[in-house]
């Protein structure tokens, strides 16, 4: 479990020596390659899914902030190997390279092609931990595409960590993370004994751009890539989606001129009585 | 079939969001039980026994369960587990953090947010920010599922009578625990299960114009939202959040205020039964999906919006 033991190929890819606290840990990042949260999907004519090809893709805006974290963790001595992981096809190193120019160490790509459901990504993540043994996995608490919420919480469950859902505040305390929550009656705060899985929040910070000297520098870093078979997990979805459809949508309604004319409107259709 | 419902409680009453979950678990199963966990809940186990269509209420409790830790309720769930074809729990931060550890350590694959029950292993779920509605087959033997809370009516919380039974959980896990919360207290509706709920962006300006919303939805006993843009800005609190990370809601009245209408704030608020816009902006996307729009200053139109309505509630008639 101790980080300092740990072969860090990232230290010998020729990285600056920094000064690291005692406790400085490993952190393992898994990012999801996604559609653009700006861009919207198209249903197949065929109702057979949904067309991803040439759209514009990203990374999943949660995992860019949890890359960011894991950042200031390092900027602030208590992490000094960050190792970002994704689970996709052949153009997924587009995206961890994205992770590397932010500041990211090195990243492992495990090669699949298809779909993978969260339970087998938990199962893929378990692997790649157990060979990186991080003592902090730093994760979105959903992707934008399939919106689940499952991967963190499947993989704390899979290792038997402790899991801190969507933070919105990370304090390192010795052997112990004290995690603000958001939840729906609020905040809510707690301490998980390390190693743990973290997911984050929308306000647990602001994601820095990459520039252009470390978008050069990520060109350098290393990516590793693996596969399920080696990894030795069975990606087969469990669940099937037969169906894609287009949601009951609303029609646009009328326009009011005056509140006046609104709360006669409104009055009509019963609402305060 | 029989289902098992992971009852949301905050220690001394039953959260509506279990009433909707059972709801969802009596379309799937003829028998419903539900699981009370907490620390001293024979209150709370009473509320669930006397909700109408629910066979059993099983309680275990246990001074490691007094918060809602996903480490020790996960193994409790998987405890209880065995007998039943469908695990339940409301898509709230509580279920969403909860089930997918439950799904892991039985290891199925888990069904997030349904919204409608096709069948015993056949469900309906969005994906894309809720601009994909799919249907999906389960082919595990036993489901793991959260309940979008809006989508099932309450099951009736009197009419009941069910057995009561207690357990005893398994040992702590030592993982994690409960430092503290804090909470805003709020006297209004709860947003989720609120009959009106007025949200406000952006286009507030700042925490103290944001009054103007809070205002208005105290005039129409209304809950109050936000759009994401206004709590990232501050002017609200995160729990107030309506969209696709949010909450969801879907009263009879939504009214949104400054917003502009993002598809990740839609995702939130597009099943309301009525939905008014206001907004300086007649471009704004909000007014694609609004039953009654009004292009104007929010400024000048909300105080008079809410003065409108005190005054129809001080004198209906007129």
């Amino acid at each position: 479990m101790c980080a300092a033991q740990a072969p860090t190929p990232g230290a010998a890819a020729g990285g600056k020596r920094r000064q690291v606290g005692p406790e400085a840990m490993k952190i393992l990042i898994p990012i999801k390659r996604v559609v653009d949260a700006n861009v919207r999907v198209r249903i197949r004519s065929d109702g057979s899914g949904v067309e991803t090809e040439h759209l514009k893709m990203a990374m999943n805006p949660f995992d860019e902030i949890a890359v960011e974290e894991a950042i200031r963790m390092k900027e602030a001595g208590s992490a000094e190997d960050l190792v970002a992981v994704s689970i996709g096809g052949p153009r997924t190193p587009e995206t961890l390279r994205t992770a590397l120019a932010m500041g990211a160490d090195r990243a492992v790509h495990v090669l699949v092609e298809g779909e993978v459901q969260p339970l087998e990504v938990a199962k893929l993540l378990r692997a790649v931990v157990e060979r990186e043994q991080p003592r902090l996995v730093l994760m979105g608490k959903q992707a934008i595409d399939d919106d689940s919420n499952q991967t963190p919480q499947m993989l704390a469950a899979l290792l038997g960590w402790a899991q801190a859902t969507y933070a919105s505040r990370i304090r390192l305390e010795g052997e112990e993370l004290e995690v603000a929550r958001e939840v729906d009656e609020g905040i809510e705060v707690v301490r998980v004994r390390l190693p743990a899985v973290v997911s984050v929040d929308l306000r647990l910070n602001e994601p820095r751009y990459a520039s252009l000297p470390n978008i050069m520098k990520a060109k350098r870093k290393p990516v590793a890539t693996l596969t399920p078979a080696e990894l030795g997990v069975d990606v087969t979805p469990r669940l099937v989606y037969t169906r894609f459809e287009e949601p009951p949508g609303r029609k646009a309604g009328v326009k009011v001129a005056s509140v006046q004319e609104l709360v006669e409107k409104l009055q009509a259709e019963g609402v305060f009585g | 079939m029989s289902a098992l419902v992971l009852a949301q409680h905050d220690g001394g009453r039953l959260e509506a969001a279990t009433l909707n979950t059972v709801t969802a678990a009596g379309k799937l199963a003829e028998a419903v039980d539900v699981l009370v966990a907490g620390r001293a809940v024979e209150q709370v186990a009473r509320e669930a026994a006397r909700v109408a269509g629910v066979r059993r209420v099983i309680t275990a409790e246990a001074d490691h369960l007094a918060h809602p830790m996903a480490e020790d309720l996960a193994p409790l769930v998987v405890q209880q587990a065995e007998p039943y074809t469908h695990l339940l729990a409301p898509a709230t931060t509580f279920g969403k953090n909860v089930m997918p550890r439950v799904a892991a350590l039985l290891d199925v694959a888990q069904i997030s947010d349904i919204v409608e029950v096709l069948g015993p292993d056949r469900f309906r779920r969005y994906i894309y920010a809720g601009n994909v509605l799919t249907t999906v087959e389960s082919r595990d033997a036993k489901k793991v599922i959260t309940v979008r809370t809006t989508a099932f009516p309450p099951a009736q919380a009197e009419g009941g009578a069910a057995e009561m039974v207690a357990v005893e959980a398994p040992p702590a896990t030592g993982l994690a625990r409960f430092v503290g919360r804090e909470v805003h207290r709020s006297e209004r509706p709860e947003l989720t299960s609120a009959r009106f709920v007025v949200s406000g962006g952006r286009g507030l300006g700042s925490k103290e114009n944001f009054r103007l919303v809070e205002e208005l939805a105290d005039a129409l006993g209304a809950a109050v939202g936000a759009s994401r843009a206004a709590v990232d800005a501050g002017f609200a609190p995160n729990d107030w959040q309506v969209g696709q990370t949010g909450k969801i809601v879907a009263p009879e009245l939504y009214i949104a205020v400054g917003i502009s209408g993002a598809i990740q704030h839609l995702a939130g608020m597009k099943d309301s039964k009525i939905i008014v816009a206001i907004n300086k902006d007649e471009e704004a996307p909000i007014f694609q999906v609004a039953d009654y729009g009004l292009v104007a200053d929010l400024f000048k139109a909300v105080p008079e919006l809410t003065e409108a309505i005190r005054k129809l509630k001080a004198n209906p008639g007129a």
